[in-house]
This record gives C-alpha cells, sequence and structure tokens, in this order.
C-alpha cells in the first residue's frame, strides 16, 4: 500500500516540476536592459504601474549595455531601454531600430576610497580628476565589459589623454555590482552610476569622490526595434510601453521614485 | 560587520518569514531542477546501461566524449543553449529563450554526461557480477538494461542527486539561457547572484544557506530512503 | 541414484571435440574429448584448478573453446546452471522466481502461481517476501534450484553447489538433485567431495591440471580406478 503512495507522491512531484516548463498565455513584452536600472529598483517601482494600465507585463533581462544591444540584435528581445546614445543612433542607423528617444537620465560619480590618494576631490573637471588617478598610478576597477557604463569612462579617458593601462589599471570584465565588490575589496577608485552605486550596499571604504561634471551626464534610451527584421517580436505591446515611458504618467512614475530618500532618476522625454 | 555574521539570521528570517518571492524562487529552482533530472534520467540511465552492455566500434570515444563533458563548464553549456535557442539560431522558432523550459534545457546538457558517465560505471560493475547467470537464464542484452538498472537502483539514485545537486547548484547556465527575469527565471542561484552584485551580501549569503538547506534536505531524504531500502534488500 | 534406470526420453549427447581454453597464453583446459550421452547423473571431479568449472561454463555455452568445439548432437536442450556463489538478483524471493518465469516467455497470470508451488516444493514459502540476498547461504542455493526448476531442463548443471554449506544445507541440495534427477533431468555436477560423489553419481568425470584423466561407471571408478592420478585421487593422496 505504501508503495502506491510513494509512486502517487513522485508522480505529482513530477507533474508540479514539469508545469514550470508549461507556456504560459499571459500578454508580455521581454524587455532588455541595464543592470543599473534592474538593480536600483526602479523597475519595482515603475512595471506595476505600466501593468495595470495596460495588463501588459515586462519581463526585464538585465544586462550590460553591449550585450542588450546583442539580445536585441538577435531578436530576442522585443523591446530596449539603455544608456549609451552613441551605440544607440547607431543601432538605429544600422536598421535594428526604427526609433530611439529619450528617456530620463542621471549621472556617473567618481567612487574611491576616503582618503583619496590621488587627490581627485579639488578637480575641476573629471579629465582632471581622470589624469590624477592615472599620474599616482592610484588602483582603478574598471568594468571592462563593453557595457554603457565602460563605454562612457573609456571616453573619458580619451579626453583626459590618458591611454589607461598598467599595473593600476584592472580591467574586470564584471557588471556594475561585482566591480563595486572588488573595488570596496582593493580600496581602487571607480567609476559608477549614481543609481548604482546608492543602491549598493557593501561599500567599506568607498565614497563619492568627484561628482556634477557634464560630463558624466548618462542618458537613458528607449528603442523601437524594426518589424522588418524581426517580425515575430511583440511590436504592438512594445510600442505601448514605449509610448508610456514617454507619456506624462511614464515620466511621473520615474520622477517618483525614490531610494534612501534620493531621486535616481530624472525624466527627460522631449 | 561581517557578511557571515549576518547571513545566518538573514538566512533565518528567510525561512521563518515564508515569503512569497523567496517561495516562489525556491520552488522554481526546484522545478526546473527536478524536470531536468527526470529529463536527464530517462536518456542517460539506459543509455549508461546500454554502454556498459554492448561493446562496438567507437565505444571508447563516447565513454570518453562522456567523461569529458562531465566537467562541461556551465557557461559553456548556457552559451551553447543560448545560441540554439535564440530567434536567430535553429531553434529560435520556438521562442523558449528567457523561458524555464531553456533553463531546463541547459541543466540536462549539464546533467545528462554525468548520469550517463556514473550509471555506466555501476551498471558494468553489477552486470560483472550477473553475467553469468543472466546468459544462463538467457536473458537478451535489451532485456538487461531494465534487470541491470532496477537491480543497481540504490547506487542509481546517489548518482541522480549527483545530477540534481550540479543542476541546482549551478548559476553560469541559467543566468545566460533563463535571463535572471523577476518571477519568471530567477532562482535561487541566479538571485545570490544579483544580491551579490547588489552589494547586498548577507541576503546573498542567506539566500545561500537556504540553498544549502535544501540540497541537504534532499539528500538526507534521499540517503535515508536509500539506506533503508539498501537494510531490508541486502 | 545408480537405481534410476527406468525409460525416459534420451537426452542429446554432448561432445567435446578437442575443445580447449586459453586465456592471455595460459592452457587452463588442454584438448579435451568427451561424450556425455544417456540418462545419467554425472560428476566431475578432481583438485581445484583442475578445469572442472571450465569445463561446466563450455558444455552450458557460458564459454566458447580457444579450439576445437563443443556442441550437442540432436540440438541443444532447455538448460539451467546452478553456481557455487548463488547469483540471485536484488529483489525478494519471489520475484526472482517470476523474473526467471518472464524471461522465458510463461505468460503473466501463471508466473506467480508457479513461483509460489516451486518455493513449497523448496521449502521456502515461507521466505516469498523475503529479499533474495538476505537469506542464508542454503536458503540461496535453494532458491536458485527453485529457479532452475521452474525452467524446467533437460540438462541441469551445478558448479560446485554445496562447497559452502553446511551439512543440513548439503542434504538438502542433494535432495533437491535427486528430484530433478526423478523428474528425468540429466545431471552434469562439479564436487569436490568423494562421499558426495558416491551418493550422486552414475558416472565419474576426473580432470587433473586441465587434462581428461578418466570417464567411466561410477561402479567402475570407485572400485578399479585405471589410472593412478584416479587411485591417488580416490585414496585422498592428491594435495588439493
Amino acid at each position: 500500500m505504501h508503495k502506491l503512495g510513494l509512486a502517487l507522491a513522485t508522480l505529482s512531484l513530477m507533474g508540479w516540476s514539469m508545469s514550470a516548463v508549461a507556456q504560459d498565455d499571459e500578454r508580455f513584452i521581454t524587455l532588455a536592459s541595464t543592470t543599473s536600472t534592474e538593480q536600483s529598483g526602479l523597475f519595482d517601482a515603475i512595471l506595476p504601474q505600466f501593468t495595470e494600465a495596460t495588463d501588459i507585463e515586462v519581463r526585464v533581462v538585465a544586462v550590460g549595455t553591449g550585450q542588450a544591444f546583442e539580445i536585441a540584435r538577435r531578436g530576442d528581445a522585443d523591446s530596449l531601454l539603455v544608456h549609451d546614445t552613441a551605440g544607440e543612433e547607431r543601432f538605429v542607423a544600422e536598421g535594428y531600430a526604427t526609433e530611439r528617444a529619450n528617456v530620463m537620465y542621471n549621472d556617473f560619480v567618481v567612487i574611491g576610497p576616503g582618503d583619496d590618494p590621488a587627490g581627485i576631490g579639488d578637480a575641476e573637471t573629471v579629465e582632471d580628476a581622470f589624469s590624477r588617478i592615472a599620474e599616482a598610478a592610484a588602483p582603478f576597477a574598471s568594468r571592462g565589459d563593453d557595457s554603457g557604463t565602460n563605454r562612457a569612462e573609456r571616453r573619458l579617458w580619451e579626453a583626459a589623454g590618458v591611454e589607461p593601462g598598467g599595473e593600476w589599471y584592472r580591467e574586470l570584465g564584471s557588471g556594475m555590482g561585482p566591480t563595486l565588490n572588488t573595488a570596496a575589496g582593493m580600496d581602487a577608485y571607480v567609476m559608477a552610476d549614481r543609481a548604482t552605486w546608492v543602491a549598493f550596499d557593501n561599500r567599506q571604504n568607498l565614497e563619492i569622490l568627484f561628482e556634477g561634471d557634464e560630463a558624466l551626464f548618462n542618458q537613458y534610451g528607449s528603442l523601437l526595434l524594426s518589424e522588418e527584421r524581426h517580425p515575430h517580436l511583440e511590436h504592438d505591446l512594445a510600442q505601448q510601453w514605449h509610448e508610456w515611458l514617454l507619456s506624462e504618467d511614464g515620466q511621473q512614475a520615474i520622477a517618483d521614485f525614490e531610494l534612501k530618500g534620493q531621486q535616481l532618476f530624472f525624466p527627460n522625454a522631449k | 560587520m561581517t557578511a557571515s555574521d549576518n547571513a545566518f539570521s538573514t538566512a533565518l528570517a528567510l525561512i521563518l518569514g515564508l515569503d512569497d518571492t523567496l517561495l516562489g524562487i525556491v520552488s522554481l529552482s526546484l522545478q526546473v531542477s527536478l524536470t531536468a533530472v527526470l529529463l536527464a534520467a530517462l536518456v542517460a540511465l539506459p543509455l549508461g546501461a546500454a554502454l556498459a552492455l554492448w561493446r562496438f566500434p567507437g565505444r571508447s570515444a563516447i565513454i570518453v566524449v562522456l567523461n569529458a563533458f562531465m566537467g562541461l563548464p556551465p557557461v559553456v553549456a548556457g552559451l551553447t543553449v543560448y545560441l540554439l535557442l535564440s530567434r536567430a539560431g535553429p531553434l529560435g522558432q520556438f521562442g523558449l529563450l528567457f523561458t524555464p523550459s531553456a533553463m531546463v534545457v541547459a541543466q540536462v546538457l549539464l546533467i545528462l554526461p554525468i548520469i550517463a558517465a556514473l550509471t555506466r560505471q555501476q551498471v558494468e560493475e553489477l552486470h560483472g557480477e550477473y553475467r553469468e547467470q543472466l546468459q544462463s537464464l538467457g536473458v537478451s542484452r535489451l532485456r538487461r538494461i531494465p534487470t541491470l538498472l532496477w537491480d543497481a537502483r540504490f547506487g542509481l539514485l546517489t548518482v541522480i542527486l549527483a545530477g540534481f545537486g550540479r543542476a541546482s547548484a549551478e548559476v553560469g547556465a541559467v543566468m545566460i539561457v533563463g535571463g535572471n527575469i523577476d518571477g519568471v527565471t530567477r532562482v535561487m542561484t541566479t538571485a545570490i547572484v544579483l544580491e551579490t552584485s547588489k552589494g547586498n551580501l548577507p541576503l546573498a549569503l542567506g539566500l545561500g544557506l537556504v540553498l544549502l538547506a535544501l540540497v541537504t534536505l534532499i539528500n538526507a531524504g534521499a540517503y535515508l530512503v536509500g539506506e533503508t531500502a539498501r537494510r531490508r534488500l541486502g | 541414484m545408480n537405481d534410476m534406470s527406468h525409460q525416459v526420453p534420451t537426452v542429446a549427447t554432448l561432445h567435446f571435440e578437442g575443445a580447449s581454453v586459453v586465456h592471455r597464453g595460459q592452457v587452463l583446459l588442454r584438448p579435451l574429448t568427451l561424450s556425455l550421452s544417456d540418462e545419467r547423473c554425472t560428476l566431475v571431479m578432481g583438485p581445484n584448478g583442475a578445469g572442472k568449472s571450465l569445463l561446466l561454463r563450455l558444455a552450458h555455452g557460458l564459454l566458447t573453446p580457444s579450439a576445437g568445439r563443443v556442441h550437442w548432437q540432436g540440438g541443444a536442450p532447455r538448460q539451467a546452471m546452478v553456481f557455487q556463489r548463488p547469483v540471485l538478483l536484488k529483489r525478494s524471493a519471489l520475484d526472482n522466481l517470476t523474473y526467471a518465469l518472464a524471461v522465458n516467455g510463461t505468460p503473466w497470470q501463471s508466473r506467480k502461481n508457479l513461483a509460489r508451488k516451486a518455493l513449497e516444493h523448496f521449502g521456502l514459502a515461507h521466505l516469498e517476501k523475503r529479499p533474495a540476498r538476505v537469506l542464508s547461504g542454503g536458503e540461496q542455493q535453494r532458491l536458485a534450484l527453485a529457479r532452475a526448476w521452474l525452467l524446467d531442463p533437460e540438462v541441469l548443471f551445478l558448479d560446485e553447489p554445496t562447497a559452502a554449506l553446511d551439512p543440513a544445507s548439503i542434504r538438502a541440495v542433494e535432495e533437491a538433485v535427486r528430484d530433478f534427477h526423478r523428474r528425468g533431468t540429466r545431471i552434469v555436477m562439479t564436487t569436490h567431495d568423494l562421499h558426495q560423489a558416491r551418493r550422486l553419481a552414475d558416472d565419474v568425470v576426473l580432470l587433473h591440471e586441465g587434462s581428461l584423466v578418466e570417464h567411466s561407471a561410477a561402479a567402475t571408478f570407485f572400485t578399479t580406478p585405471s589410472s593412478p592420478t584416479a587411485r591417488a585421487f580416490i585414496e585422498g593422496e592428491l594435495v588439493w
């Protein structure tokens, strides 16, 4: 008798397990986006409002901007929200997206150990700050993963006229969070977006040492993907998402999002 | 403050709190890994037994490949499945990428070689003992497969648990093919990675402890069942 | 068993024609020529390493000879074999028997009934649900005999079936062998126990160091053996 019970229990366990792979027929889009938007909690705050308004679920795959482009290029995401304006414009020019729009911005900050060995605290510009780090050969943790932040950082080194390399310049090939963890562990300088930094808990000696330069401006854009390239995508739903982000409701939702008492993203759709 | 101080209390709070999100993550982890183990075992057990019973040209090559694939890096498995299931890939039209199904496929790829290779070893050993008797009874080779699998069942339970352990502990593959989507493809391990990258180390370690507790529980249960049966059946 | 000469259908004759076994360059059984015919109980004897088990395995078809051949004149009969250490499946006593019936194609409806009858016949009925592997050595050997019984063999091979058993179990096994014989099953059995051979044998095959020494009727073998080796063996002078 207990053999039968065991068999029944096994069968129901198997059934329960298999149920996870059953396709659901909810209306949803897959959004490829960046780790900063996901990890700061922005999506947790605004997605429920969008879903309530439209009955569309948004499934976020949070990766580096480079990988997000790749996912969209292969047709594996319905929509794209990233922060690399130059790359986004190229994406449109290549025909993968039909439209790009500013959604919001925040800024990058330069973070380092509290005692600031390179003395960037009183630098005039971010280029100046970067030059001082290079001169002092102070450890600098770079994401090195072709993300939006990484691309912005490389542009700043170029502007500072420094070819970063050598023992002090450490390319980690990781996301923003792991890079911050590593920087905290080795008292290195690091550039991060403000949203991830504010949401980050394992700071140890790290603090913001330089901020406020216009060059540190970090623009997020939403892209409408090409129907021609990937006809199978949920273009109608993605369009609704795109339009909601730019709408008054969407912009207000972004402005309302706060973490630890700080507004992290500033809506700027035209 | 160190992370480990808080991890235990965090883990305890997580378990006792029976948080809905956590429950969702835990049950998805179990569902995905159990399904993967089930599918992998359905193929790998007979495959391993067949490899133990038949001698044919290329057999050694298959065994070497299986053994090598036991060490397949999860990221490579994940990337392979990603390229297969991507819309631009050969199986793209099914739209499986970033779903639990994709994670199951990746985990099957990871554990099938383990179960098959270890099954071959165990069945070959048992067959050494049974060969003359089975031959005397006139049991065909095809028929020997279920016979030996059944008689090796306690050893194979451990093999399957090893597969389950690898499936539930791995992160590289499910991260790539699942996308760590909140509420859809977020499992224990990808949640741990996420919390680590947020710098929330106590929560990350707490989740790790929950995972460990879960795997321990399953192993203890299986061990208990196996030992009782082994003692009863000799 | 010498009294078992009543009429029964004759069994095919087994011929060894220069059959030898060589393993990794070592000659384990020298070319053997021997015929086993008639309704008999043949005891294969000899010290350890004489090649008794090899002869049995060749006869049963578990081994193919390295040279020469082994064949049944008139087609191979139904056979079964009982090993020195019984190989039982990790299942209940009953399931071990129904498994053998399933393999030989007995319809499933009648398997349990037949198996239970066999268990009863060998005094194992009360152990039906016990896992075969936890039975005592004697019980295991009786279960192996019950399994062979179910297959209703025309020829039964037994490889030192009592070597590891206590006297009571030995008696039970010998009684079972007589049962088989009474049913008309031809017996080919190895032993190195002279007393057992005297009790059971119709004819005796004596092997020594991989060679056939003598094959003669039991009465002749035990009273007037023709070779000095056989004499030495009977007088217990051969070192085992």
